[in-house]
């Protein structure tokens, strides 16, 4: 099979869409589904998806972009940590260009600041080992799909006795996020996307309690446009049903119980913690942080960071209501004018998993 | 230094230009009739040498092509070297031997340049300075020539460049047929011409890959650009890749496919010189008065924008 190809077979979408319109026919109005996966978000714009489903189906974006959601405070520390002298600091992606209170990793890169964005969080291990000289520090970030990475590294440096790297630990969990949308009244959702890569590590299982306590479907999808329309589809009938059932339409790569071994090697080396939540504020036990007994490889911990007040995000930036999918990016008066990719005021357009650089890319002229 | 430029630069350009180089005049003397073209352009690859080609090859292909976009047949090229001290002699004559390889097919002579060395640190091993005059054969070729409904033509599959130099950065396994696109396109451009078609524009799908050519002709000509996805060959091996890394196959760098704009009239006998060089050439859209900016149909027909390129490629978190 075709993992690529055969997943986006016109044929197949265009049936799909048909029967989506089919089901929907007989509903009083367009049923509301939170994508809580940035994947998604892009996935629905690239392939323009939300047209085939025109007037049936209203996509919310949600809370499932790592970068979207990092905090001030957070980039603030990352930033901090990149201006020590012999610092070889090293993140992933899209994290250089979010703007902190007075800076931003890229700026500090172009100052000469040694800040490398990885293609693999391994490399981290490999420039620690090629660099005993210096302080090498992991920001490492992402929700349930990069925290066994990290763990891996961790585990692979203590093995190895290294001595040089640091971990600045950001990682975050999917379910904390979406009790904090769901308690909020004007949040009107009727179905989930289910997140695809966060479902391979913990399992389809993991959505019951979810669903049952929101009172909504979830549908787990693969990124491709025939997984999300198949899934859509299953919230539909769901949704026409009342039934708050947990559909694995990813059921190639997502198990019931998940990745064990992954969870395992995590819940070895950290544990929750409150993290806050950019647009959300703080939530208990949504975070994870290294847990005491690694303070010696904690980069907040070994290295004293200034607890400055991070400057307030700006106040015409709509990005908070955006991940909790109140609202869309062109209702937002800064997008495509004050905000761009080239130059971001909020998250959701800086990273490319963000919802308002998803509808910059792809729809702008159209929102 | 002297002896570098004697016995080996001079030495690696011997049949493509060495009567005049070893002159060693301040300034070549070159002996041209037609209206000219002049383009220059700098190349810094990493690494030096990738599947397909190196850093010489597209040094002189780059500017070979440039001119050949505005139909002109390169006659004369400079090189200038900027090396990194400790860059290995046995790299630099390589790097040489196939610039001068591309200038040969292409009947080109280097006839002038420079030479600097810096200290190891300054320069990432070594960046090279290529100019090129050329011969214009088929004069108004260029963004001004664009017009409601020309014909886009593309050369070839995309995003071949910009996939294996990524892969061979980060150490990245790829199948072994991945090898760049990096060629001379002075000879396509010259059976165009000699078939009779009159190309509009032309435009090489360098840096910033598809979507940033048809960006610059929209905003170029003020016309929208619609072209159909289906329509744009992409290698199995691309696709993969910028599945990973969540890139765009339209963003990614070619060095040897282009994009044609041909009046309609010309557009199937484009097309038939086009397959004879690549089968995977194909009419991808056109230019229109009605519509705005770069749409890509989908094959389901659904629409969406391809917007330019912004900044470096980085990768998605997951």
């Amino acid at each position: 099979m075709d993992l690529i190809n055969d997943y986006r077979n016109s044929e197949l979408i265009l049936a799909l869409a048909k029967q989506i319109k089919a089901e929907a026919a007989t509903l009083s109005r367009p049923i509301n589904i939170m994508e809580i996966c940035g994947g998604h978000t892009h996935s629905i714009m690239k392939f323009a998806l939300g047209e085939l489903v025109e007037g049936v189906v209203n996509f919310i974006h949600g809370p499932g972009c790592p970068v979207c959601i990092m905090p001030v405070s957070r980039i603030d520390e990352a930033c901090e940590l990149a201006s020590m002298q012999g610092v070889i600091f090293c993140t992933l992606a899209d994290m250089l260009r979010v703007p902190g209170s007075h800076t931003s990793l890229l700026k500090l890169r172009g100052l000469g600041h040694d800040i490398r964005a990885l293609y693999t969080p391994l490399d981290a291990l490999k420039i620690a080992r090629q660099n005993p000289d210096k302080n090498v520090i992991f920001f490492a970030i992402g929700f349930e799909t990069t925290t066994p990475m990290s763990a891996v590294i961790i585990q692979k440096a203590l093995d190895e006795g290294v001595k040089n790297l640091y971990f600045h630990i950001n990682h975050v969990t999917v379910p904390a996020p979406l009790r904090a949308i769901m308690a909020d009244k004007n949040v009107n959702i009727d179905g989930f996307l289910g997140p695809s890569h966060v479902s391979v590590i913990v399992g389809s299982n993991a959505y019951k309690e979810l669903a049952l306590e929101f009172k909504r479907p979830i549908a787990i999808s693969g990124f491709e446009p025939v997984d999300v329309m198949a899934s859509v589809l299953n919230l539909i009938r769901q949704h026409k049903r009342a039934s708050f059932e947990v559909f694995n339409e990813y059921k190639r790569a997502v198990s019931a119980q998940g990745n064990v071994k992954a969870k395992e090697l995590v819940a070895k080396y950290m544990r929750p913690c409150t993290f806050e939540w950019r647009g959300l504020g703080e939530i208990d036990d949504s975070g994870l942080c290294l847990k005491d007994e690694y303070v010696s490889i904690d980069a907040r911990r070994v290295f004293a960071l200034q607890k400055e007040q991070a400057t307030k995000e700006a106040k015409a930036c709509i990005c908070g209501q955006i991940l909790r999918g109140v609202s869309k990016p062109p209702e937002c008066a800064l997008f495509a004018k004050a905000c761009t990719p080239n130059s971001p005021v909020g998250a959701c357009m800086v990273s490319s998993e963000g919802a308002c650089a998803a509808y910059y890319k792809y729809q702008r002229r159209g929102a | 230094m002297e002896a570098l430029i004697n016995s080996v630069i001079f030495e690696a350009f011997s049949e493509v230009g060495g009567e005049i180089l070893k002159q060693a005049n301040d300034s070549a003397i070159l002996n041209l009739s037609s209206p000219l073209a002049f383009s220059t352009d700098s190349f810094v690859v990493s690494p030096l040498f990738f599947a397909g080609g190196d850093i010489g090859k597209i040094a002189a292909c780059g500017t070979i092509n440039d001119l050949a976009m505005v139909g002109a047949r390169a006659k004369y090229l400079s090189c200038a070297l900027i090396l990194e001290e400790g860059l290995l002699l046995g790299t630099l004559k390589a790097v040489l031997a196939s610039l001068a390889s591309e200038c040969a097919k292409a009947g080109v002579k280097v006839v002038c340049g420079d030479t600097k060395v810096l200290p190891r640190g300054k320069c990432d091993s070594m960046f090279i300075n290529t100019s090129g005059v050329a011969e214009v054969l088929c004069e108004g070729v260029g963004v001004q020539s664009l017009k409601d409904g020309a014909k886009l033509l593309l050369s070839g599959d995309i995003g071949r460049h910009g996939a294996v130099v990524l892969s061979a950065r980060e150490e990245f396994e790829i199948s072994a047929d991945l090898k760049s696109d990096c060629k001379s396109l002075l000879g396509v451009v010259m059976a165009l011409i000699e078939a009779g078609v009159k190309p509009l524009c032309m435009r090489d799908a360098t840096r910033g890959g598809l979507s940033a050519v048809l960006n610059e002709l929209s905003r170029a000509s003020g016309l929208g650009v619609v072209v159909r996805e289906a329509d744009i060959a992409i290698s199995d091996e691309v696709l993969g890749i910028c599945e990973i890394f969540g890139f765009e196959p339209f963003e990614l760098a070619n060095e040897g496919t282009f994009v044609l704009a041909v009046s309609p009239d010309d557009e199937q006998k484009a097309l038939e010189v086009l397959r004879k060089f690549n089968p995977f050439a194909a009419y991808i859209g056109e230019l229109s008065v009605r519509r705005s900016g770069v749409i890509l149909q989908s094959r389901y027909g659904t629409q969406r924008f391809l917007e330019p390129p912004k900044g470096e490629l980085l990768p998605r978190i997951c």
